[in-house]
């Protein structure tokens, strides 16, 4: 293990080389590009043996190529967002079905209309429902760290689902920070080769997601559902073992700070968890009950831990990255319904820092202080004063 | 009942999964106008159509278009696509209003 000072998308390329990857297929989107381009140097450099690195006409053509390369038993790399991530949908619900681990990191940004290229929560939310894993990493450390870990996940054979290391978009992607990165060595005797239960070969013919009429439906869908619920084990055991083997502990599905005794918790997901731990720790010194609850992952949704550490709060505090327009913001939505009949918190959610507008601490701190005054509910925060006008 | 992982599943087990409830129309074929020409069967998306021998005539094949609806769709193209116009799209019986 050595230290370096890197930019995210070289903490996330170094691991996925290190994860030997058979066939790795991408197409550029910004804040993402870089990611695949230091995997192309890599390739280009004779780095990644047995591997071949496929550049595609679109995102949707990426995810395609992926899908027959996954199916063939190959172990599969991408990475996206945003627009591409949205191209890529139509095939991403299909590669869930067809039960396909493709590990794929997404550099969150958000959506259009109106254009923007900044980082929020918007893309990796749109695809809440595919049956893809999602955890949000808080750092380039723990970006590096998922990569191999999210193989394993993915590649088990109770879960045999894709999975997205989402990692913000320019905070993270493009920060320079000092990375333990991995050694060949290590990674190795932690992630096997993948050894898939059924593939497709030129011998031996199959249909990868046949057509499944309504007396047979409902049943691919009950396997998909248990395969979710049965990756939330498999993720604590393979965090488990990751903590054992590196020393770096990122916690369960959740992870949490001062929460034994804490009467608000603040809930948030991506790199605004370190800032919000600022903040929390802030008003710790200064004798206020308040706890951190990050969520690692967002699907499957943590409901056990959730409960079990926001059982006694009075005040939930969420940080929004996204908006599920016509109700609220999704992490709030989550959580609720997971709460529901278990406690009579008040549930607070404010979307913050949509479209890469900038989330000063003194706004996080305001936050959790206004909770105290105002009406549960969905707030906007860090908003400017405008008028709506036609031109 | 067996749940394949990824829906996964052997060749021929498509021939089990009939689609021919999708459509909402039947290609009905008139033997009196199809010549057996077999453009019907090249157009056909789904396969469905086969110009068979249905008889013989002066030492000379006599061929017609057969149309399996256990799979036919009810797209049309067939009927559009016959030079001899034999083919008319029928509504299914389940579709009509009384
Ligand atoms: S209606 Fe369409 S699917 Fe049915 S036989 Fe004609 S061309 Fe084929
Ligand atoms: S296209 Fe018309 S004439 Fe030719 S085989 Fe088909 S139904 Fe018969």
């Amino acid at each position: 293990m050595v230290r370096k000072v890197v930019r995210g998308f070289y903490a996330v390329a170094h691991a996925v080389k290190l994860c030997r990857p058979n066939v790795i297929c991408a197409y550029p989107i910004t804040p993402q590009t870089e990611i695949v381009e230091n995997l192309a140097a890599m390739y280009a450099n004779g780095e990644l043996e047995n591997c071949e690195y496929i550049t595609a006409e679109s995102e949707f053509g990426a995810a395609s190529i992926l899908v027959g390369a996954s199916a063939t038993g190959a172990r599969t790399f991408t990475a996206t967002c945003s627009q591409g991530l949205i191209l890529m949908s139509e095939v991403l619900w299909n590669a869930a079905g067809m039960r396909l681990p493709i590990v794929m990191v997404i550099a969150n940004r958000s959506l259009s209309a109106p254009l923007s290229i900044w980082n929020d929560h918007q893309d990796s939310m749109a695809m809440r429902d595919a049956c893809i894993m999602q955890v949000y990493v808080e750092n380039n450390q723990e970006a590096h760290d998922m990569i191999p870990q999210a193989y394993k996940i993915a590649e088990n054979r109770d879960v045999m689902l894709p999975f997205m290391v989402c990692m913000d978009g320019y905070k993270l992607t493009h920060a320079y920070e000092p990375v333990d990165l991995l050694d060949q060595e290590t990674v190795d005797k932690f992630l096997p080769p993948y050894d898939p239960p059924i593939k497709l070969t030129t011998k031996d013919p199959l249909t990868f997601g046949c057509y499944a009429p309504p007396h047979c439906y409902m049943e691919f869908r009950v396997v998909m559902q248990r395969a979710m619920e049965r990756a939330k084990k498999v993720m604590e055991d393979v965090f488990e073992e990751w903590a054992g083997l590196t020393g770096r502990n990122w916690g369960g599905l959740i992870a949490t700070d001062h929460m034994e005794d804490a009467e608000v918790a603040v809930v948030a997901m991506g790199s605004v968890v370190g800032l919000v731990r600022d903040v929390v720790e802030e008003m710790r010194k200064e004798g206020k009950k308040v706890g951190l609850v990050k969520i690692r992952s967002f699907r499957p949704f943590p409901v056990e831990d959730l409960r079990k550490a926001l059982k006694d709060v009075e005040r939930i505090v969420v940080f929004e990255r996204a908006v599920s327009f016509g109700h609220e913001g999704p992490v709030a939505m989550e959580l609720k319904s997971a709460l529901f009949g278990h406690s009579d918190a008040k549930v607070y959610s404010f979307a913050v820092g949509l479209g890469g507008r900038d989330i000063p601490k003194q706004l996080v701190r305001k936050c959790i202080e206004k909770s105290e005054e105002i009406e549960p509910g969905f707030y906007f925060e860090g908003v400017k004063d405008f008028e709506e006008v036609i031109v | 009942m067996k749940i394949t992982l990824g829906a996964v599943s052997k060749p021929y087990t498509s021939l089990k999964m009939k689609t021919g409830d999708w459509g909402t129309h039947w290609p009905k074929v008139d033997e009196e106008l199809c010549t057996g020409c077999g453009t019907c069967e090249m157009f056909c998306p789904d396969m469905c159509i086969e110009v068979v021998k249905v008889g013989e005539e002066n030492g000379k094949e006599i061929k017609k278009a057969k149309v399996n609806y256990d799979y036919c769709k009810g797209c049309g193209i067939c009927a559009e696509v016959c030079p001899t116009k034999a083919i008319k799209m029928e509504l299914k019986d389940i579709y009509k209003v009384i």
